[in-house]
């Protein structure tokens, strides 16, 4: 039962990571049908920009205290990527909206190994060890522990999942996704300008992605060019999970998976007699999506895609 | 005017012929290296038409095809080194020569398994769409990855990371195509004997694929493309054409598979990747999605020129201080490729042509 | 009572979506060789009855029988198979294909080519090609657009698509071919056309079921007419009678349908 209890505690983590990347495909794929592909990379991109800021800031800032420097690191590197991702938005997917379907797909692709081929340019390929900002003795609970770094993320998560409540809900510009999410023409007969939404989702997307990778690096304590692949492919998972296009269930099919796959990594050795071990806790996101699709191709909560007659 | 006219497209032709055949005769006395481009590059072309069929004339975006690849190395290399044997000593047993299998043996086997395979993989995605699809067949790769990784426990059947070796030479009556072959006026090394059985495979199938286009079933394949919902109203059963795209596409998979297993003598999960799936998806896509030649193209092109590039590197490398070598730069290539040639020509390099005129700018519903 | 042989027999067909009733008990009675017109105000149910028609719903109740066998299609695809051809009100063409290929996809339901035959080339397969091309090359010819045999579907104009749809139908050798609102979108020159192609199938023996909004052109054509109004039959009968119908009037010609 206390096993239970810090696999329960590593979900939630773990899948809060998973709910602040699966949001930007989920919002992405709600406006316009498009998978991007190469949304795990914006994760990476965002971990490594705060690794070299923090590197840089380090040693000028000495005594400053560790949080203090992820924050600004986090911001930093948030502008840094959404930068990047309205770019690759206005440059590479924009022009192909009407083009027929595999070519934004592929487009999307390419973009996915660029990114990737970049930064191993740029950063070299080999695995940095991202600096531990916050303290490391882990509070208690029960028989389960759980780190700062953990609460963070949990708080965080939260932190911006209420910020993106608000926005969605209480602002123009909120207003303005949703009915574009739910009927491109008409939104635009209505005023509001496409391509304003459509950049915004993706600066929206790639400022949660960016939280999550240094997140994901402070967890993990490393950052390397093929971090976001994997996560990535895990959040969208999510999203569809969920119900692709539906925020709530972007939310809640990111925290879902990892619970699964915590729990599930736990106990795959021992429901397959040994036969499959914990290398292959993997495949157990790809089940979820097999299965989600097969059974309830609409997600939990159903999915909200933008309806083009 | 009309009898020149054809005589220029029969020289062509024939021009063409003769390249090919004495390709490897050119290039073996540049360098042996350069005849193994070629080789590989005809093994990319048998994965471009296989995916071809899959994508181009079904329109079932697979991002997962290198397991097919895959599942025609690994039988191959299984049933043709000493692997078995040397695990299992029932198998040494039972084969006391050890495990050998001919060439006739091979290609049905490979390509039967791989189709089989095919349409193991494919039947749980006939009911999503698109983008779904995709996911779900990239996921099918990578599992079938880590489970070649993987299953040298409990019992040691893909021996894991480390790869099966010893793979035995392609023999073509009875003359192993490893050893050189020595016809007097000139010497035939193993990389251009591979380059002759290769060359065979393609053209075979080349043919194969043109007779399916033109056909019934390719029809039925194109009409699944182009609109599902109307193509069941008219009576296509759906569900099976496209098993069997996936079956028929997944054959040139294996065979190919095989093949390579054979020329390199070693096969390692590491060489079936996702990177591997996507390249083949960029070859077909961006050569011209349904259209032969377009995929050909696009097939030599992306297998071909980043080797090539490999002899450019060497300075780059030095220039930027080790951060760009070869593989890095065909990474870099093949990525910015994918995003242009999208970007500029989205129908592919070379497109099916279009061989209807415009009637009405303003005609017709799409 | 007529003693013609009945092409579709509808019997008491109701189908109920969460808590709207769409069809309520409808039954109709389709002759050989007749054109058969079903109008009625938009939701009058028209739509769900043709997907029942076509396998894309399942009915609560009723039954049908197409030329005497009993009709159940549980999937899509047997539907062209068991001798219902349809076109679409939205034309779904195959766009990338030539319009030859686009009929010629049509033969596919009633021919038998597989993988073998094509790889290898065999007699049987190259007999099949030829009569499968000559087919559609007549068919073509038939609704007038062979000239744009080898031209993509896309592009050809508007009611050359809807002509190529019917080919593509036709070519399915059905015993009833269901026209979803042909003449959408068609202007007077374009409707006289379609009328005259509609005679014309009529004339060699074929049946035709035509869910029409056009009400002049229904009237005009139709041997006999089926309205329906919130899902129920409300009249039934010859072109003239259904005109006369009072309930008719008021659901629906009385709002200026001429």
């Amino acid at each position: 039962m206390d096993v239970l209890l810090q696999q329960v505690i590593n979900g939630l983590v773990l899948g809060s990571m998973y709910a602040l990347v699966a949001l930007g495909y989920t919002m992405v794929y709600g406006i316009i049908n498009l998978i991007n592909f190469a949304h795990g990379e914006v994760l990476m991109i965002g971990a490594l920009c705060s690794w070299s800021i923090i590197g840089f800031l380090q040693p000028l800032m000495p005594d400053t205290p560790g949080w203090v420097l992820l924050i600004i690191s986090m911001v930093l590197a948030s502008i840094a990527a959404a930068a990047l991702n309205y770019a690759i938005e206005k440059i590479a997917y924009r022009p192909l909206r009407n083009a027929p379907k595999l070519a934004p797909l592929i487009t999307a692709i390419g973009m996915s190994i660029l990114l990737q081929t970049l930064a191993m340019i740029v950063w070299k390929p080999n695995y940095k060890p991202f600096p531990s900002l916050l303290p490391t003795t882990p509070f208690e609970i029960g028989e389960a522990v759980i780190t700062p770094t953990q609460l963070m993320i949990l708080g965080l998560t939260a932190v911006a999942l209420a910020v993106l409540s608000w926005l969605v809900n209480r602002t123009k510009l909120g207003r303005a996704m949703r009915a574009t999410a739910e009927n491109p023409q008409v939104a635009s007969l209505m005023g509001v300008k496409p391509d304003v939404v459509i950049s915004a989702t993706f600066v929206i997307g790639a400022v949660l992605a960016t939280i999550a990778g240094v997140m994901w690096a402070m967890n993990y304590g490393t950052a390397h060019h093929v971090m976001g692949f994997l996560p990535g492919l895990k959040a969208f998972t999510a999203a569809v999970f969920g119900g692709i296009g539906n925020l709530g269930g972007a939310v809640v099919g990111g925290l879902l998976l990892g619970l699964i796959e915590s729990i599930g990594s736990g106990y795959l050795g021992e429901i397959t007699g040994g036969v499959l071990g914990s290398h292959y806790t993997d495949i157990l996101a790809f089940i979820v999506l097999i299965v989600t699709l097969t059974l309830r191709p609409s997600g939990l909560l159903g999915e909200r895609v933008a309806d083009r007659a | 005017m009309i009898s020149t006219m054809t005589h220029k497209f029969f020289s062509n032709r024939w021009a063409l012929a003769l390249l090919l055949l004495t390709l490897p005769l050119m290039l073996q006395n540049v360098g042996h290296a350069w005849v193994r481009i070629a080789d590989m590059s005809l093994l990319y072309v048998l994965l471009a038409l296989g995916l071809n069929i899959v994508v181009g004339y079904a329109g079932l975006l697979d991002l997962g095809y290198v397991a097919f690849f895959a599942v025609g190395a690994y039988l191959y290399a299984l049933l043709a080194s000493p692997h078995l044997t040397d695990v299992f000593p029932w198998i040494s047993v039972m084969f006391p020569d050890g495990l050998h299998l001919s060439l006739w043996l091979v290609l049905p086997m490979a390509a039967g398994l791989a189709g089989l395979f095919g349409v193991l993989l494919g039947a749980p995605t006939l009911k999503l769409r698109g983008d779904y699809l995709a996911i779900v067949t990239l996921g099918f790769g990578e599992i079938i990855r880590v489970f070649l990784n993987n299953l040298d426990q409990p019992v040691n059947i893909t021996n894991g990371p480390k790869g099966l070796g010893q793979i035995d030479a392609v023999t073509v009556v009875g003359y192993p195509l490893s050893k050189q072959l020595d016809l007097g006026f000139i010497q035939l090394p193993s990389v251009t004997l591979y380059y002759y059985l290769f060359l065979t495979l393609v053209v075979v199938s080349v043919v194969v694929c043109h007779r399916l286009e033109y056909s019934r079933i390719g029809r039925a394949w194109m009409a699944i493309r182009e609109d599902e919902i109307a193509a069941k109203a008219m009576g296509l059963n759906t569900r099976n054409l496209k098993l069997m795209a996936f079956g028929m596409g997944a054959t040139f998979g294996g065979l190919s598979g095989a093949m390579f297993a054979a020329f390199q003598g070693f096969v390692s999960p590491e060489s079936f990747s996702l990177m591997e799936s996507v390249m083949i998806v960029a070859m077909v896509v961006l050569g011209g999605l349904g259209h032969l030649p377009g995929v050909i193209l696009g097939a030599v092109l992306l297998a071909a020129l980043p080797e090539a590039l490999r002899y450019v590197a060497g300075p780059l490398q030095s220039m930027t201080d080790g951060r760009l070598n070869a593989a890095i730069l065909r990474q870099l290539l093949i990525a910015l490729a994918m995003i242009t040639i999208m970007l500029w020509r989205p129908r592919g390099l070379w497109p099916t042509p279009e061989h209807g005129k415009s009637l009405n700018p303003q005609g017709g519903a799409r | 009572m007529s003693t013609a042989e009945l092409v579709l027999n509808v019997s008491g067909i109701s189908k109920r979506f969460g808590g709207l009733q769409a069809l309520t008990d409808i039954s109709m009675r389709i002759e050989r060789g007749q054109v058969y017109g079903l109008i009625g105000p938009n939701g009058a149910g028209k739509t769900t009855f043709f997907n029942v028609i076509t396998g894309l719903y399942t009915p609560d109740s009723g039954s049908f029988e197409l030329a005497g066998q009993p009709y159940e299609p549980t999937e899509v695809h047997l539907v062209a198979q068991a001798g219902i051809a349809r076109t679409f009100q939205n034309i779904r063409l195959f766009a990338e294909m030539t319009a030859l290929e686009n009929v010629m996809v049509g033969r596919h339901v009633r021919t038998g080519s597989g993988l073998l035959g094509a790889i290898f080339r065999t007699k049987k397969f190259m007999a099949e090609e030829a009569a499968i091309a000559q087919r559609a090359h007549e068919l073509l010819d038939y609704v007038g657009i062979s000239a744009f045999a080898d031209y993509k579907a896309r592009t050809l104009s508007y009611g050359d698509q809807r002509r190529l749809e019917i080919a593509r139908a036709l070519a399915t050798d059905p015993q009833l071919i269901a026209l979803d609102e042909p003449a959408a979108g068609m202007n007077a020159t374009e409707k006289t056309q379609l009328r005259a192609l509609i005679d014309k199938i009529r004339n060699d023996h074929r049946t035709v079921l035509l869910i029409e909004h056009d009400v002049k052109l229904v009237m005009g054509l139709c041997d006999r007419v089926t309205v329906l109004d919130d899902g129920k039959v409300i009249a039934e009968g010859t072109p003239a009678d259904v005109q006369r119908n009072p309930h008719v009037i008021n659901a629906y010609l009385g709002t200026g349908g001429h």
